[in-house]
């Protein structure tokens, strides 16, 4: 696969130009980054989270974020889930308000997030592993969605 | 006895986590993979151990962090540091603060970029060049939208190359990553010897 087919660089809509080779000069970096969001996207072992909910999530937080085009890949993947890709939607209605808080907290307030909301999560009944797992959902859907703003910033100065 | 750290330090703490690591003799051959244990080398920080919880996502992190800190060409080692200090001081993620205002000072052997941050923050005295950088990877790290062409284009005022920002761009966002995790999942503490 051409690093031109990531998610990254579509969603940033990168394909040729001076942006384009500068990423070519990172293409460990781009294959990688696509390897990372297939690993929390959908990874083979999904624990409480499957794929569909992860989508929905990564939706929500590319919405938040200001990336529509990022939020339309995952939207579509969302499936029964797609309510939980609206930012103002709170998740209760379909059994994840715990859930849903905390990945908003942790995405958007990371700096608010204390110990306390990560008792409430284990007092919610979710396991450690499943709250890592949450986190690097939470986690990488904030790298990509800076990477793809700041090409997007590229690609508007260079052209 | 031990204290969680709150001040921004280059003097690096320990990392306490709020959930239970994976136990290395519980660990499966895919965690023993990820976590590149060998007989020769069977020591692995409890944070290591904690993202073994989700061991797809650990194994591809590692060589993608790698990467973006430490491959050759494009920004310098200490600049791309510097973008993961800025990512660190707006999620007030101490631990990653730490190492890596302490490897910055170490790549420029000079402590005084690191001091002014730490202790003025936004408002820090910093050369042309390195303002640049900063506040461009600060306002990326608040919110993706907080970065502007205003942004951008001051750091090819600076003499950014596009390889260079691509880099910045990296290395700041890679830490929104690492700051979710480190932060988190766990407390950045101080053990105190009793007197």
């Amino acid at each position: 696969m051409s690093i031109f087919d990531s998610t990254t660089l579509k969603a940033a809509g990168i394909a040729m130009g001076p942006v384009a080779a500068a990423a070519e000069t990172r293409a460990k970096i781009m294959e990688a980054t696509q390897a990372a969001e297939n690993a929390v996207l959908s990874p083979r072992d999904p624990g409480a989270f499957p794929h569909d909910l992860r989508a929905a999530l990564a939706a929500r937080l590319a919405t938040a974020g200001g990336e529509p085009a990022l939020a339309a890949h995952y939207l579509d993947r969302a499936g029964a889930m797609a309510a939980l890709a609206d930012p103002m939607q709170d998740g209760v209605a379909e059994g994840f308000g715990t859930v849903v808080a905390f990945f908003d907290k942790a995405a958007n307030r990371t700096r608010d997030i204390a110990a306390e909301d990560i008792a409430a999560l284990q007092e919610a009944g979710i396991s450690d592993a499943d709250i890592v797992r949450l986190c690097e959902l939470c986690a990488f859907m904030a790298y990509q969605l800076r990477v793809v703003a700041g090409l997007r910033l590229m690609k508007g100065e260079a052209a | 006895m031990s204290r969680i750290v709150h001040k921004f330090t280059r003097k690096v703490p320990h990392w306490q986590p709020r959930v239970t690591p994976v136990k290395l003799e519980e660990a499966t051959e895919e965690q023993l993979d990820a976590l590149q244990v060998t007989p020769s080398n069977t020591k692995v920080s409890d944070y290591v151990l904690t993202l073994a919880h989700d061991v797809e996502s650990l194994k591809v992190r590692s060589p993608l962090f790698n990467a973006i800190m430490y491959d050759p060409g494009g920004m310098s080692r200490a600049e791309r540091e510097l973008g993961a200090i800025g990512a660190s001081m707006v999620n007030r993620c101490i631990y990653c603060a730490a190492v890596h205002a302490d490897r910055h000072a170490k790549l420029e052997k000079d402590t005084s970029v690191t001091e002014e941050l730490f202790a003025k923050g936004e408002k820090a005295d910093l050369n042309p060049r390195n303002r640049a950088i900063f506040d461009f990877a600060r306002k990326l790290s608040e919110s993706p939208v907080d970065a502007t062409p205003e942004d951008m284009a001051g750091l090819r005022e600076a003499g950014l190359s596009d390889e260079e920002i691509l880099d910045l761009i990296l290395s700041a966002a890679l830490f929104g990553w690492a700051n979710r995790l480190m932060h988190v999942l766990g407390d950045p503490v101080r053990h105190e010897v009793p007197a």
